[in-house]
């Protein structure tokens, strides 16, 4: 039944389909003064996917077994769809003022964006591989987009030799997994592990899938790329950088970890509870020195990382929930907080110094009201979202008797919240700085006070997420 | 007579090879490049010798993958290399250090 299978991949042939016709008419016409267009045609061609993978139902499996397309790939892929798109809206403005705007930007995230469905659907060793490396080449060329500086430069380098690294681990992981099991398919995997545990051959496998794939999370002790990357980026990269691919590198490592070693959560749980325990603490604690917003973000990135894998840590349906829930909110904040990131500038130049941001709020208190919320949300401050995500993975945590990581896991975000509330006082209190201007175009704007807004309004219901967060995890654990 | 687990050996030591010559080279990023490769075509020792011993064509399927796409990775290092280069006009792994990290 080749076409039902095709069925099933159908939004991933649309998207590359799209990407490479993209490519060759914007060779052969208008290039880089395509580039603006292309990048509005782009999100709405994601926004579109979204919406139709948005409509199906039910569990399919195709290709025999390789790619699966269940609740659960449809609400992660709908939200990297979003974001995605959400962060080509956003920082259009910002690159075009960097004179970065080129035709390749959209496309490459779009060629990515396919990777990164393809990781969240895989159901096979293979299928996986393909996924996370087409997401991989796309972002390291991205990453260096800006070629004349040697900060974006010497970031796609670190990132591309980090990003290897990983790939290598997890292949050869990979390979002792299938050498032990027989076979690369995940329902074939997990039935290697029979009585909850898996053989000493097939653990080494699993540990060196999972340490390939917290490289691509960024979780401690593999994080080491993260600040290094973000600060070099060119903004809206960045953005990117720490919204989607952080999704569906959490949403394969669930996927893996649940669909191939799912009988022995035993064996697992452990390894990811200290991965969570030290990207809580270590993102936290490496915070507090920074003076450069986008490393700032970046350590942020990586505490908010632990809370995800506590949350997948927890082993449970409940626990995929909340890391689910978590994701999507962290993804919102940080829409809303890099639309704010990339416009900062002083006489053109684009500054990330958070000293420049003394006394913010007196120019712009609009902002930076939607600033101060965002990073009470971000610290987990109630009644701002952040903080029922945050309550969500604790509370899975504490369900499936992981009662110390929770607390460990309260201390963490104690700590962590003195160097966003660290931003807030310098935004309204403190002496006068240098400034910073915040030249915004309307959909970052609009980005900056919608993430705003739903920290706020999203207090009753979530907008109920945690509906599809259920049925989504309710697919993947079983 | 040569078993899985000789071919395993190469495939173990060549990959520690890789990982080592990763961390421990301190001259060139070329060399780095070097390594990564190494590092997945000892994947593929491993793969194939899988392959074999099961009597399962996957494992070989998945090492024409590896190949492939361990040929264009080494084109996109390249690439940014070329362009690192132009900007710093060095390519020692001691110099990649505008930023801290």
């Amino acid at each position: 039944m080749m076409s039902s299978d095709i069925q099933i991949v159908l939004p991933e042939i649309l998207l590359s389909v799209y990407a490479m016709a993209a490519l060759i008419g914007a060779v052969y016409t208008g290039k880089d003064r395509l580039a603006a267009p292309l990048t509005w045609l782009t999100a709405l061609v994601m926004a579109l996917l979204a919406v139709m993978i948005a409509g199906g139902e039910g569990a399919r499996e195709g290709f025999n077994g390789m790619v699966v397309d269940d609740a659960y790939a449809r609400f992660a892929k709908v939200a990297i769809l979003l974001s995605a798109g959400a962060v080509l809206v956003v920082g259009t403005e910002a690159m075009a003022r960097r004179g970065l705007l080129k035709f390749e930007y959209p496309i490459l995230i779009a060629l990515s964006v396919v990777g990164m469905m393809v990781m969240v659907s895989a159901g096979d060793l293979i299928a996986l591989y393909m996924g996370l490396e087409l997401q991989s080449l796309a972002l390291y060329v991205v990453a260096s987009l800006n070629r004349d500086s040697v900060k974006s430069t010497e970031a796609g380098m670190k990132y591309f030799v980090l990003g290897a690294l990983s790939s290598g681990l997890m292949l050869y992981g990979a390979s002792l997994v299938y050498g032990y099991s027989g076979t690369t398919l995940f329902g074939g995997i997990i039935g290697a592990a029979n009585d909850g545990h898996v053989g000493m051959g097939l653990l080494i496998g699993l540990t060196f899938v999972l340490s390939g794939m917290a490289f691509k999370v960024s979780a401690v002790p593999f994080h080491m790329w993260t600040p290094d990357v973000y600060e070099g980026a060119p903004t809206p990269v960045t953005a990117f950088f720490a919204t989607a691919p952080k999704l569906a590198a959490m949403g394969l490592f669930a996927r893996v970890m649940f669909d191939a070693f799912g009988n022995a959560v035993a064996d697992w749980q452990q390894i990811v509870a200290f991965l969570a325990l030290l990207s809580m603490f270590l993102g936290a604690i490496a915070a507090i020195g920074q003076t450069n917003i986008k490393r700032l973000m970046a350590y942020s990135s990586i505490s908010h990382m632990g809370f995800a894998l506590l949350g997948l840590a927890a082993g449970t349906e409940f626990g995929v929930q909340a890391m689910l829930i978590y994701m999507a909110i962290y993804l919102t904040m940080n829409i809303g907080t890099f639309a704010f990131i990339l416009s900062m500038e002083r006489d053109g130049k684009p500054v990330t110094d958070i000293a420049s941001m003394k006394l913010y709020s007196r120019a712009e208190p609009m902002k930076a009201a939607a600033m101060l919320i965002l990073m009470f949300s971000l610290a987990g401050v109630p009644p701002m979202v952040g903080f029922f995500g945050k309550y969500a993975v604790l509370n899975a945590a504490v369900q499936s008797g992981l009662t110390w990581l929770a607390v460990a896991g309260v201390i963490a975000s104690v700590i962590g919240a003195f160097y966003y509330l660290r931003i807030v006082f310098f935004m309204y209190f403190g002496d006068e700085g240098e400034g910073v201007q915040t030249p915004m175009a309307p959909a970052a704007w609009a980005a900056l006070m919608g993430s705003a807004a739903i920290m706020v309004l999203g207090a009753i219901n979530l907008f109920g997420i945690e509906g599809a967060a259920a049925a989504a995890a309710a697919a993947l654990v079983n | 007579m040569v078993g899985l687990e000789h071919y395993l050996g190469v495939g173990a030591a060549l990959f520690v090879i890789g990982v080592f010559g990763l961390f421990l080279n301190r001259k060139n990023i070329i060399i780095l490049l070097m390594s990564i490769e190494l590092m997945l075509l000892s994947v593929n020792i491993n793969l194939v010798a899988f392959s074999t011993y099961l009597g399962d064509l996957v494992g070989q399927v998945f090492t024409l993958f590896i190949l492939t796409v361990a040929a264009a990775e080494a084109a996109i290092g390249l690439a940014i290399l070329v362009s690192f280069f132009r900007n710093r006009g060095t390519i020692a792994v001691e110099d990649v250090n505008v930023m801290k990290g």
